[in-house]
């Protein structure tokens, strides 16, 4: 107060954010870091245990352990404890999304050497999968899996859409069940819904491997992802919008149609997106229903149809390594159109619902 | 009709000449066009019942003989032989059609990914909501949703060209340093392709969805008893032990059941990195093992008529059993949601 400290008028003071890591702190967390990284070199050095992951591991432990005993001398057991399980849920993370980041650089190194040309305007008619990687293509696979998915979105959104529209506006007495049956529906094994149209369409009635039994299966796993998404999405149309359609002289009918679902649709294509984003790389039933042609067949209705997880799925199981090799580019291929999707859902979910 | 009424509430105007309205009818009745529209809604609305309906019903249509036939022992035995009768045609009484040694893989295999995925989940979920940095936070949910979003063989492929490597080197680890543990014996020292590395497979596949759900029900904390516990004095580890945990105690439950239900019905990725044998075994360093779904797909290829149907009987009991873990699931995670 003695020295006053005159503010010109056109500044304003500094907020001040006594919880912020001071220099000094900053400097201790450093110093830390680089004793648990010596003592982790030391330890590495010193024991059998070797590699990169043995490194990252021990250097956890040891941060942990050089944490707690700092903490401990400096400000008690409580701090120390709370300094014990901060280091134990980063660790958490940091193995978490680990297997990501692996994932993702493994499928590019792998997969781009089984990149060319000719693998997007060719298919296997010619080729086998042990020819070396410059004959074929997977343009069948790809031309599969967009019919595939067309299909079942045809199927299955319709379907998503009016339950997600039955949970949210009709709110009927069977509200509750049909709630929990969806979420059950979501946890059906791909496999049971192959074996499922197997059983229902394939041995009583086409006797056949076609298409079309592929997406009725995917469709049967994609139902539940949209009704989910609709309905949370519609969930978040303000109840204002619906009463002022039905003050206006709006029946139910016309309001849903006219207000509620034009002001959700983009919420709406982002479920639809999600769900294609589900069933995009489901390989199961495909293997037991679709046949997996290595020719262009855009008939979904007769003969066996190829699709990417197939062609991975046959990629893998031939076990040579050129076929090895088509089967990562085909991951490649496939990972980069789930990237696409779920960019694209993330987008149109980021933006302001109603416009 | 209204110029002769004069219906009492208008009597007061009754001096002006214009004709009064007649009083329109109040009515909750829905009119045609919304009795329409309340029947296709509600007709989509109930296909999840008739499509999980349609689904118990074939598969029970098509693996009732194998049902039948088998008795109790379909799920206690753990024999899988087709023996054809003279005619080349499989003989539903001789044979012996059991799944027990592959529920027991599911179960064991599932059980590694629990043990193994719920404790990072909850960890990460924790990481999330409570310390980390509002950008750091956006990258790591954003990658963790992507995560739920690859495709299971790639989860397989990954599993079996990059992760084998590293796995096998712990499970050895493991067998000298914990190997007088029954589950860690071996006979024979084969540690690849083993059910230990089937279940940290399915481990990852099931970080996004625990993750999530657990981020969620943490982020419904009531912020007013996180305040009262640092108020008191607490460190960020006892306010998380005294009101984070207990609050979401029963739906890190349910997320870690819906995890159960995923590990259990995962196919492609366990048939691409375990060795399908069939017998019954607890050792999970071993070489050996299955799951029901990757078991339907590796006999599916060179199945006669008879063994498909046995096979859809077991996608019957995988189809109940995960239905069953799902509800339970459910339940247990929508209550929790509601809040005490």
């Amino acid at each position: 107060m003695s020295n006053d400290v005159i503010v010109p008028a056109n500044t304003t003071p500094k907020p001040r954010q006594p919880w912020a890591a001071s220099p000094k702190d900053r400097i201790e967390t450093g110093a830390l870091f680089i004793g648990a990284a010596l003592l982790s070199w030391i330890l590495v050095a010193v024991t059998p245990m070797k590699g990169k992951l043995a490194y990252v591991a021990v250097f956890f432990l040891a941060f942990i352990v050089i944490d707690f005993i700092f903490n401990y001398v400096k400000r008690g057991s409580a701090a120390a404890k709370d300094s014990v399980f901060r280091g134990a849920v980063t660790a958490a993370i940091v193995i978490a999304v680990m297997p990501i980041v692996s994932i993702l650089a493994t499928v590019w190194i792998r997969g781009h050497k089984g990149l060319h040309w000719t693998l997007f305007t060719t298919d296997m008619h010619s080729a086998t999968y042990t020819d070396p990687i410059a004959h074929g293509g997977l343009l069948h696979a790809m031309l599969g899996t967009a019919l595939l998915v067309i299909f079942a979105m045809v199927l299955s959104v319709p379907i998503g859409i009016l339950t997600a529209i039955y949970l949210t506006e009709i709110k009927g007495r069977f509200s509750r069940p049909i709630k929990f049956l969806v979420q059950a529906m979501s946890g059906v094994p791909s496999i049971v819904a192959g074996l499922f149209i197997l059983a229902a369409i394939v041995y009583p009635m086409t006797k056949q491997y076609n298409g079309v039994e592929g997406s009725l299966a995917l469709a049967i796993l994609m139902i539940p992802t949209v009704a989910r998404t609709s309905e949370e999405v519609l969930l978040l149309i303000p109840a204002d919008l619906r009463e002022a359609g039905v003050a206006l002289g709006g029946t139910q009918w016309r309001t849903v149609m006219m207000v509620v679902v034009p002001a959700a649709r983009s919420g709406l294509i982002t479920a639809m997106i999600l769900g294609v984003a589900r069933i995009a790389g489901e390989t199961a039933p495909l293997v037991l229903l679709t046949g997996g042609g290595d020719t262009k067949n855009a008939n979904m209705f007769h003969g066996p149809m190829g699709s990417l997880p197939y062609y991975i799925w046959k990629g893998f199981t031939q076990g040579t390594p050129e076929s090895v090799t088509r089967a990562w580019a085909g991951i490649l291929v496939l990972l980069v159109l789930v990237l696409v999707l779920f960019g694209l859902a993330r987008y149109l979910g980021n933006r302001k619902v109603g416009k | 009709m209204s110029s002769t009424l004069i219906e009492p509430s208008s009597a007061g105007s009754a001096g002006s000449p214009k004709s009064i309205p007649a009083k329109r009818e109040i009515t909750t009745k829905p009119r045609f066009s919304d009795k329409v529209f309340r029947g296709v809604v509600t007709g989509g609305g109930l296909s999840s019942l008739v499509i999980l309906g349609l689904i118990l019903g074939f598969l029970l249509y098509e693996g009732y003989a194998t049902l039948k036939s088998q008795g109790i022992h379909f799920l206690t035995g753990s024999n899988w032989q087709a023996v054809q009768n003279d005619a080349g045609v499989v003989d539903l009484h001789k044979s012996q059609f059991g799944i027990a040694a592959m529920l027991v893989g599911t179960l064991v295999v599932a059980l590694i990914a629990i043990i193994v995925g719920v404790p990072l989940s909850v960890g990460a979920a924790i990481y999330l909501t409570f310390y980390a940095p509002n950008f750091i936070k956006k990258v790591m949910v954003t990658l963790i949703d992507l995560m739920a979003a690859f495709p299971s063989i790639l989860f397989g492929l990954w599993g079996f060209f990059i992760l084998e490597g590293s796995a096998e080197y712990w499970a050895k680890l493991l067998h000298k340093y914990l190997g007088f543990i029954p589950f860690f014996k071996m006979e024979v020292p084969y540690f690849s392709r083993s059910p230990f590395i089937a279940g940290l497979v399915l481990a990852i596949m099931i970080i996004p969805i625990v993750t999530s759900i657990s981020r969620e029900i943490f982020s419904q904390t009531p912020l007013d008893r996180i305040q009262a516990a640092y108020a008191l004095g607490a460190t960020r580890w006892a306010m998380i032990r005294a009101v984070a945990f207990p609050y979401a105690r029963s739906g890190i439950v349910g997320g870690a059941m819906l995890g159960l239900g995923r590990a259990m019905g995962e196919t492609v990725a366990v048939y691409t990195v375990l060795n399908i044998v069939y017998k019954v075994n607890f050792h999970i360093l071993i070489s050996a093992g299955g799951n029901v779904a990757s078991m339907i797909l590796a006999k599916f290829g060179e199945a006669s008529p008879m063994e498909v149907k046995a096979l859809m009987a077991a996608g019957l009991v995988l189809f109940i059993v995960t239905l069953i873990v799902n509800s339970l699931a459910t339940t247990i995670v929508a209550r929790s949601k509601k809040g005490r």
